[in-house]
């Protein structure tokens, strides 16, 4: 059903599109400008990603006669991304790679381009906002947690004490934490918000905070990086700290070495002189996916292009060791998740054991039966 | 986990026929060969002899050895140390590394010209394959080719190479006389290995992600047939087909599955999969006795090779190597 809803908006959008001739693919990157007060994140976090994807794309391109081109685009955050969107549709863009926040997200699909989204874990995106025009590389929260909890489950962690900040992405996080418990059959004994101050004494404050409760281990949910880090080592039991900080589960890890990754890192580092983060990986496997389709269809046309990634059969390979796919049903791309420590990648979910009918990946994140994704059938 | 628990009670069922009646198996090796192991995590080689199907020897190599070959003659084995950046000369007679040959960065896989003169590389890092003079020690070509070339063949008449690319999932057809591509095809996700079938006509290529084997037309290089494959129990998506090895008389081709923890029997005439042999977990080359009675697979989590009954279809033992068995070479 959802699969027949993509594809019909994508033949309606597709009425409305001019023809492009030629063998070259645009694709245009939006990123919001660099906000130097807020985030320890390179400046340049994601487009590298595209930019090492351009690449391989066009090394296959000279065999095939394809070329492959990227337009980045940096807006400031009050600006309205559905022009941004549209501007890049007028320079030629096809496909739109989105480095932008959930709200973000919404407003630059508006103007019908198809559209990934490879920064924005938000699980509403992928459900309620959801858009037949809307991809998502990045993993979402729900993906995240389920790919933590399952090896917490595997390791018979089963209590769980969650520690959260107060940012509106940590109630999400927490959100998706405790869907998982639900999910995988864990018990969170005990739940707690940090609200100490910016000056506060790790070494005294901590202990308490994490006293008067029988765990196995704490699950922090801090995506601002607030206080999670103080955790590790100074709770008041011996015991792991896993989830934004600690054992973090996420879509790529500097460290992972297997599948032939370590390819994928050493062109990544060559390029960008520094590590390829989740972000960059999400960009990177959303242009190859537009280069496999290219390289599959033998076209260039956006239209053969679309209809390609929404296929059924449409896989891109990953440096993960599986085929990744887009859920017909919420157009996630389907993707182990790893789960890396400071010292390294210690995981790789899903975990073996949790078993799916048609593929274990759909153990992580929201299934079929579970989506709030109604797309729009267009009339 | 659960795909490791058959692989186990097959061999326990094995074992004990074995140690109570070895000299009864002993027909179906009618001489001992020696099969060579490149264990890729432990920097070693394990020497088996294949009548007693037991380890006689570890021999400590350059670091990360995968792609191993035997010269034409058998009195070499080509190591890929990979990272050495280093194609290793080990002496077969002597059992020891005796010179190094330059091979670009992080050789992994390879392939030796019929004449035993020249061998083809890929180099992962660079998207680009080198042409080694065995004799002179020297690189005399380098071309390049898609993103992370990877699996090598030369042609029976020595007149082809091939490379494949796994980003770019490409073959590349390269004309020796000329050392320049001359030709691509596309293939399924990741293709890993090439191999020409006996008389040269067909090219064999498994495709690790795209979980596929695509037999292509030598003389046209189109794609004649996409083999899929299909293991009870095993997600579509953990079948990952990487060796591929060809019986002599064409009757038999053995496509080792990764993950799958099985080896596909295919019908090249009809190219249809006759039937999966378990073997241990994540299974990745192979190799053939001379006499072809028997067929070696490296399996490296299990960290051992299969031996598999190649007239029966069936394992015989394993034997457990080193830590990533990667490659097998066996020589007379």
């Amino acid at each position: 059903m959802g699969m027949a809803y993509i594809l019909l908006v994508f033949a309606a959008l597709l009425a409305i599109q001019p023809a492009r001739a030629g063998e070259i693919v645009t694709i245009g990157v939006l990123a919001f400008e660099p906000d130097d007060s807020r985030s320890k994140a390179p400046a340049d976090e994601g487009a590298m990603g595209a930019r090492l994807a351009i690449e391989d794309n066009n090394a296959t391109g000279r065999f095939t006669g394809q070329k492959f081109t990227l337009i980045e685009r940096k807006i400031p955050r009050q600006a309205d991304p559905a022009e941004a969107s549209r501007r890049l549709e007028a320079q030629g863009a096809s496909f739109i790679v989105s480095l932008l926040d959930a709200a973000a997200v919404v407003k630059a699909a508006e103007s019908g381009l198809p559209l990934f989204n490879a920064a924005a874990p938000d699980e509403r995106l992928r459900n309620e906002d959801c858009r037949p025009n809307l991809l998502h590389v990045l993993p979402d929260r729900a993906m995240l947690a389920d790919g933590l909890a399952q090896y917490l489950i595997k390791k018979r962690w089963n209590k769980w004490f969650l520690a959260f900040g107060s940012g509106e992405a940590d109630a999400a996080y927490a959100q998706a934490i405790r869907r998982a418990a639900r999910h995988f059959g864990a018990h969170i004994v005990t739940e707690r918000s940090w609200d100490f101050g910016t000056d506060s004494k790790p070494e005294t404050e901590v202990p308490v905070f994490t006293q008067g409760a029988d765990y196995d281990v704490v699950v922090v949910a801090d995506e601002a990086n607030a206080f999670g880090d103080l955790l590790p080592y100074r709770l008041w039991f011996p015991r792991p700290v896993v989830g934004t900080q600690g054992l973090v589960a996420k879509g790529w890890d500097a460290s992972a070495e297997d599948w032939g990754a370590i390819q994928l890192q050493n062109r990544f580092v060559r390029l960008a002189k520094r590590p390829m983060t989740s972000i960059d990986y999400a960009a990177w496997i959303a242009v190859r996916a537009v280069g496999e389709a290219a390289a599959r269809t033998k076209s260039t046309d956006p239209k053969v292009l679309r209809h390609a990634l929404s296929a059924p059969d449409f896989s891109v390979a990953g440096f993960k060791g599986r085929q990744l796919s887009f859920r017909e049903w919420d157009g996630q791309l389907r993707q182990p998740i790893f789960l890396a420590a400071a010292n390294g990648l210690i995981a790789v979910s899903p975990q073996d054991g949790f078993m799916h009918p048609t593929t274990d990946l759909d153990t992580l994140g929201t299934d079929r039966p579970e989506t709030k994704c109604k797309m729009v059938r267009p009339q | 986990m659960q795909d490791g628990a058959p692989a186990m009670t097959q061999r326990t069922k094995f074992l004990p026929i074995l140690v109570a009646s070895a000299t009864l198996w002993a027909p179906l090796s009618a001489r001992a060969y020696t099969a060579y192991v490149s264990n890729e995590k432990d920097n070693t080689i394990s020497i088996i002899d294949t009548e007693k199907m037991v380890v006689t020897e570890t021999i400590k190599v350059g670091q990360q050895p995968r792609g191993i070959l035997l010269s034409p003659d058998k009195t070499k084995l080509y190591i890929c140390a990979s990272s050495d950046d280093t194609i290793q000369v080990f002496d077969t007679a002597l059992r020891k590394v005796v010179q190094n040959l330059p091979s670009g960065e992080d050789p992994e896989t390879f392939a030796i010209s019929p004449d035993g003169k020249l061998i083809y590389v890929s180099n992962e890092n660079s998207n680009g394959v080198s042409v080694i003079d065995v004799e002179k020690r020297t690189v005399v070509a380098q071309f390049d080719v898609g993103v992370e070339p990877e699996g090598m063949a030369v042609s029976p008449d020595g007149k082809l190479a091939v490379n494949t690319s796994e980003t770019t999932s490409m073959v590349h057809w390269i004309d020796t006389a000329t050392n320049t591509v001359i030709d691509n095809t596309l293939v399924g996700q990741r293709p890993r290995v090439a191999v020409f079938n006996a008389d040269g006509t067909k090219l064999w290529v498994s495709s690790e992600i795209g979980g596929t084997v695509t037999v292509i037309d030598v003389a046209t290089r189109k794609v004649v047939r996409n083999i899929g494959f299909a293991v009870k129990g095993v997600s579509k998506d953990r079948v990952q087909p990487v060796g591929i090895r060809m019986t002599g008389d064409g009757k038999w081709v053995f496509v080792a599955l990764g993950p799958a923890n099985h080896v596909a029997v295919v019908d090249p005439r009809s190219f249809e999969v006759k039937g999966y042999i378990l073997v241990g977990q994540r299974v990745w080359q192979m190799a053939f006795t001379p006499d072809e009675k028997q067929l070696y697979t490296t399996n490296g989590i299990s960290g051992d090779v299969t031996v598999i009954d190649v007239a029966r279809l069936t394992p015989l033992k394993s034997i457990k190597v080193g830590r990533y068995p990667w490659g097998v070479a066996i020589r007379p």
